[in-house]
Order: C-alpha cells, then sequence, then structure tokens
C-alpha cells in the first residue's frame, strides 16, 4: 500500500498576502486560499478535487506543478520533497509532472507546430534527436486518436477535442507519472467530452500514469476518478473512495452540492438542499467551522470549534461536527 | 432546521395559450464560403407560463435561433428569408425596424451567457436599469424608477437591493451581476423570456439558486421561457417541452418526459447516451458521438445527422426525412419511424 504512493501532500498550505498602496505595499491580510490540506495520489490512478470556484482546488494544482510555493507543509513525490529539489532532480520532476488545462485555444502555441509543440519538452529535457522525437510524436497522435499525417499541421487548424487530444498528447510525450487536469472537458461540447473523458480512461490505462483532476462536473468526476476530496474555502471537508462518497454524503456542505446537481432525468426525486448566499471571502473565513454561515445544520458549536478529521468508514474522513 | 437553507419545494405551473408560434423560420448567413443556413425551417408554438427547452451541440443554430426571435441577427451577414413570428397575435417580422424597440423588453427579452460581458462596467448597476425602465415607464420621474429598481432586483433575489444598486458590476459576483441581468429582462414585463445558457459561467450551487429563480418569476407573471442549453441536466430540471436542433432544423420534439424515456431521433438517443450520469456507478465506456455537424454552407440533401449516424440508410442519403408523429405532440424527423404503427407521417420534408 505505502510504496503505491505516488504523491503525498502533508498539512499543505497556501495562504496569498493582501497589500494596501502602491510604494510601500503593507499587508493588511492573508487569502487563505488553501488550509492545512491532507491527501495522498497513488500511481495509475485519479484523485478528484471538486467544489466552488474560490475554494482552493486550482491552487493545489498550482503547488503541485511548482507554480506557487507553499506558506507551510511539503509535497513529496516518490517520498522526495518537490519544493526542495534541485538541478537534475527538478528536471526529472518537470518531466514527471504535467499539465492540461482547461481552455485548449489558449495552452497551445498558435505559431509551432503540433509536432514541435509535442516534441518540445523532450528535445529540452532529454537531449534526443529530432528525429526521435519526431517519432515519438507519431506515437502519441496515434495514441490520442489523431492521424500521424496531421504532425506538421497548426493548432488552429484543429477542432476543440483535437485540441484537447494534443494537449494530452504534449503532457505524456516524456512518460510522467502524474497529470495535473484542470477541468479538462468542460470547455468541450456535450459530444466531445464524452469523446475526451474515454480517451482519459484508455491513457491512463496504458501509461499507467495518475491524475489529479480539478473538475467541478460531478458524473464526470464520478466516471473518472478513484477518489474525491471536496473542498469549502480552502479546506478538505470530505474524502473517500469515489462510490463510497456518491453513495453516502455525510458532510452537509457535500449533500448541497450533490444535491445542485442536476441529472439528466426529469422524473428525479431527489431531495434538493439550496444554499444560501454565496462562498465568503477567504480573507476572513468564518470561525469554526467554515461552512457555518450556509449550513441547514449548524449548531452553536459550529460557530465555536474547529471541526476535526473524523473516520466514519474506511478511507471515508469527513470535518463536521455533525459526526 | 434554520431559515438560512432550505429543502425546496417546486411553485405550480399553469400552462395557456399559445403566446409565440414560429412558423417555417429560416436565417441565412451571407459569408464568403456561401450561404450558411443557420436556421433552416424552423416551426414551434410556447404557451403562455411554458418553458421549452431547445438543446443541440454548439453550431447547431440555437443561438441564431434566439437571436432572430428578437430580430437582432448580425445584419448585413444575416437574412431572415423567410417565416413568421407570431407574438401575442401580430407577427414581429412585419414591424418596421424603428418599433421593434418597443417589442423588445416588454414583448420578449433576452438573458446571456456572460453576465460579465452584458453589463456596462462604467455605469452604476443602478442607472443602468433605469435607463432601461425609462423606456418602460415614460412618465415616471427619475425617483419613482430607482425604487422600481429596487423592487425589482429584490424580487430576484438580490440582498439588501437599495445599496446594491449603487454598485458598480465589478462590485458584484457573477450569479449577482446575472441576477441583474435577469431583473433587467423581467422589467419590461415580457411576455416571453429567452435564456441563451444563463447559468453555464456559474457554479452549480448558484445555479440551483438561479434556476429555482426563474421558476419563481414564472410561477409569479406567467412568462414563458425559451431555454437554450446544451446541458440535459438542466433541460430535465427546467422544462415541459424541448426542441432538439441539429443543422439548423429541429430533429426531434416532445413533452420532456417522453422525450427523455423515449427519444426517437438517434441524434436525441446519442446525445443522452454521452451524458456521464451521477447516480450510476462505473460503465466502462461512455457511448460518443464520432464525427463532427456539417457545415452548414455545405449541407448534404438527405438527413443532416446520415454521417454520424448508427442507422444510416440508402434513403437517408438521398433525401431528407419527413416528421412522423405519434399524436401525443412527440415529432421526429427520421426515416426509420416510416411504417412504425404508432408513428404517422405528418408532413413531407420541406428543405
Amino acid at each position: 500500500m505505502e510504496q503505491d504512493v505516488l504523491l503525498r501532500a502533508t498539512d499543505l498550505t497556501k495562504y496569498f498576502p493582501v497589500t494596501k498602496g502602491l510604494v510601500l505595499q503593507k499587508i493588511i491580510g492573508w487569502v487563505q486560499a488553501v488550509d492545512h490540506i491532507n491527501f495522498t495520489i497513488r500511481r495509475g490512478e485519479t484523485l478528484a478535487l471538486v467544489g466552488e470556484s474560490g475554494c482552493g482546488k486550482t491552487t493545489t494544482a498550482k503547488l503541485i506543478l511548482r507554480l506557487e510555493r507553499p506558506t507551510t507543509g511539503q509535497i513529496s513525490l516518490e517520498n522526495s520533497d518537490v519544493h526542495q529539489m534541485e538541478g537534475e532532480e527538478l528536471k526529472q520532476y518537470h518531466t514527471d509532472v504535467q499539465a492540461v488545462f482547461q481552455d485548449p485555444w489558449s495552452s497551445l502555441s498558435p505559431r509551432m507546430r503540433v509536432r514541435d509543440i509535442i516534441s518540445e519538452a523532450l528535445v529540452v529535457n532529454q537531449k534526443v534527436t529530432k528525429v526521435e522525437a519526431y517519432d515519438r510524436v507519431d506515437y502519441l497522435l496515434t495514441q490520442v486518436g489523431l492521424r500521424t499525417q496531421q504532425s506538421t499541421l497548426y493548432p488552429h487548424e484543429f477542432s476543440g477535442g483535437q485540441r484537447q487530444r494534443l494537449a494530452l498528447a504534449a503532457a505524456l510525450v516524456g512518460n510522467p507519472k502524474l497529470i495535473c487536469l484542470d477541468e479538462p472537458v468542460s470547455a468541450l461540447d456535450v459530444s466531445i467530452q464524452a469523446q475526451i473523458i474515454n480517451l482519459l480512461k484508455d491513457l491512463q490505462e496504458s501509461f499507467g500514469v495518475g491524475y489529479l483532476l480539478v473538475a467541478h462536473n460531478l458524473a464526470t468526476v464520478r466516471y473518472l476518478a478513484n477518489e474525491v476530496a471536496v473542498m469549502y474555502l480552502g479546506e478538505i471537508v470530505e474524502q473517500a473512495e469515489t462510490n463510497e462518497l456518491y453513495d453516502n454524503t455525510l458532510h452537509p456542505y457535500t449533500k448541497a452540492l450533490f444535491s445542485a446537481a442536476l441529472t439528466a432525468n426529469p422524473d428525479s426525486q431527489r431531495e434538493e438542499i439550496i444554499l444560501r448566499g454565496e462562498v465568503p471571502s477567504p480573507i476572513n473565513p468564518p470561525s469554526g467551522c467554515r461552512f457555518h454561515v450556509r449550513c441547514p445544520y449548524a449548531m452553536d458549536i459550529c460557530s465555536q470549534e474547529i471541526p476535526v478529521r473524523k473516520e466514519m468508514a474506511p478511507g471515508h474522513f469527513v470535518n463536521c461536527h455533525l459526526y | 432546521m434554520t431559515t438560512q437553507s432550505e429543502v425546496y419545494q417546486e411553485p405550480e405551473k399553469n400552462i395557456g395559450d399559445v403566446v409565440l408560434d414560429v412558423k417555417d423560420l429560416r436565417t441565412y448567413l451571407y459569408t464568403r464560403w456561401g450561404i450558411t443556413k443557420a436556421v433552416d425551417g424552423l416551426n414551434f408554438q410556447v404557451r403562455e407560463g411554458e418553458t421549452l427547452g431547445i438543446v443541440g451541440e454548439s453550431g447547431c443554430g440555437k443561438s441564431m435561433t434566439a437571436l432572430t426571435l428578437l430580430r437582432l441577427a448580425p445584419k448585413p451577414a444575416a437574412r431572415i428569408v423567410s417565416g413568421e413570428i407570431w407574438l401575442d397575435g401580430e407577427n414581429i417580422l412585419e414591424r418596421p425596424e424603428n418599433e421593434m424597440r418597443f417589442v423588445r423588453g416588454q414583448k420578449i427579452s433576452m438573458i446571456l451567457q456572460d453576465p460579465m460581458t452584458s453589463l456596462n462596467p462604467v455605469f452604476t448597476v443602478g442607472n443602468q436599469m433605469v435607463e432601461a425602465l425609462g423606456m418602460y415607464y415614460q412618465e415616471e420621474q427619475q425617483r419613482g424608477l430607482r425604487e422600481r429598481a429596487v423592487d425589482i432586483l429584490r424580487r430576484m433575489g438580490v440582498a439588501a437591493p437599495e445599496r446594491r444598486v449603487h454598485d458598480f458590476p465589478h462590485q458584484m459576483s457573477g450569479g449577482m451581476k446575472q441576477r441583474v441581468v435577469g431583473a433587467m429582462a423581467i422589467a419590461g414585463t415580457p411576455r416571453v423570456l429567452i435564456c441563451d445558457e444563463p447559468t453555464t459561467a456559474l457554479d452549480v450551487t448558484i445555479q440551483a439558486q438561479y434556476l429555482r429563480l426563474l421558476k419563481q418569476v414564472q410561477a409569479e407573471s406567467g412568462v414563458s421561457i425559451i431555454f437554450i442549453t446544451h446541458d440535459m441536466g438542466v433541460v430535465a430540471k427546467m422544462c415541459d417541452r424541448v426542441l432538439v436542433m441539429y443543422a439548423g432544423r429541429v430533429v426531434e420534439q416532445g413533452e420532456i418526459r417522453t422525450l427523455f424515456k423515449n427519444p426517437s431521433h438517434p441524434y436525441t438517443k446519442a446525445l443522452m447516451a454521452s451524458v456521464p450520469s451521477m447516480e450510476e456507478k462505473h460503465v466502462d465506456k461512455l457511448y460518443s458521438i464520432e464525427g463532427q455537424p456539417p457545415a452548414l454552407f455545405d449541407l448534404p440533401v438527405g438527413c443532416r445527422f446520415a454521417n454520424r449516424c448508427e442507422f444510416v440508410t440508402d434513403k437517408c442519403l438521398e433525401a431528407y426525412p419527413s416528421s412522423f408523429s405519434d399524436d401525443q405532440g412527440h415529432t421526429a424527423d427520421c426515416w426509420l419511424l416510416e411504417g412504425q404503427s404508432e408513428w404517422h407521417k405528418v408532413a413531407e420534408a420541406a428543405v
């Protein structure tokens, strides 16, 4: 079990300073984007982060990609601290961990041919010849469902779904261990979404790559993820294996989130909890449990004490005073 | 349970007479690649207090339909080449252009997808609303209009609207801005409200609030809603009837439950099968529709879905299918239904 762990985040925290003034930038507060979260991603499996905008999903992905430094806590890939890496080890890390973003229109360079976009990381990092790199490109193009003849085209000659395929091919070029997928299908058309979701599953099987999936569509998450962490205002409030979570939601926020997600069934008789108001500001989050101001089951204790993490079923964790 | 958030009760529905009747509507775009048939022979009716959904992939003509109904299709490229739009007993295509401003907003209005771009960033929300309200209540003074604005914002569920009218759009969240846009759309008490993907840019919990609000507004005012979306979940939640559009034409329409239980056109079937479900456990593979819709300036003679259809026959490639109906208002344009006992031909294809 333990050697299966690919990536581990321990007590991970990221605060962004809020400053005032143009010259003498005085810090007047902190945005608590990610606050003491813990999770692991196992080799070849998918962890999904779900939650509303502003809950810290993307910041978490950025911390993993080393685009931000954590305020406290650490991330380790195969037991070495990601943010202490230097030199060769760091180069290897950048090959091992890749990203695919939401918008395939802005994530591919419009001035480069497809084969150069895909092989760039390989040429820069691994000192292979152009011929070898292009062979790899041809192989990857067929893997993501495109034709090898398309390698000399430019990104604008592809549709949205095809571009997302290209982004996946570029991410896979160095045989990564982990790909951070930030809303990989939400910019695509319904019929194309299904194609990309299937492709993501197939690629995970054939390349054995782990995914960190940041998404808000719960149906997509159920289809792709092995484990799901629900985030609210920078904290993980509930975490469990996918089917366990979907069958047995515990935290009131998770319940509200799930009841707000709509199913394609006009006779669906699910209980509907509609939350009042919006997510409070992460600069001055509510005291105690951060969800208590919107929670339909809030008690006195909720505004005073921060709930501790409890294990309700094997692997099913929840932070809530109700349990 | 406290008053913070509650379990939600559906408001009751009263569906009345036909308010909007669209007959053989065609909007073509004259581009340098040729004539793009964005809306190509549309027929539908909307009743008072009813919600009609229009679904389909991008580029199938949903949004162009909405713009055509408001006569806002981009000129000079777009031309309404034929058809009639009967709104409240008058064909609005016969109105002169300068009178359309009395139709838009007061008879038919629209909520757009992106609230960030549908408000002017340099005016306060209150000023923008008063400007619109001044059109509808011309005799009234500024002060009265402001009170009306506050009132409508309150109806759209904006907290502390007296203070919010002094805010600029950038001071509001996405959900709040979409409420303001909604308030402006219902300010003129229109008969028909077109919602073009109003919740796509919002979070799920905010989407749930917004959809509920639209239902409440509808129950109070009896406005008919045309709901354009590609989210089958939203359709199932909101609509009474659905039109499925493909390449500029309606391929299937029907009452919501029949359509979801018994989709009859292969495109509708495929569209529904490709939506992953939240309630079911792992399936091996999601169904996906291969290929892409045909280019609208180079349409095939036969069925427009033929090149992606699993059940394609020679007949599909030769002639556009006639409409078949099952007597319960469920119609579909597909040759597969020809000769089936419960389906009978209602109209020859007019392409």
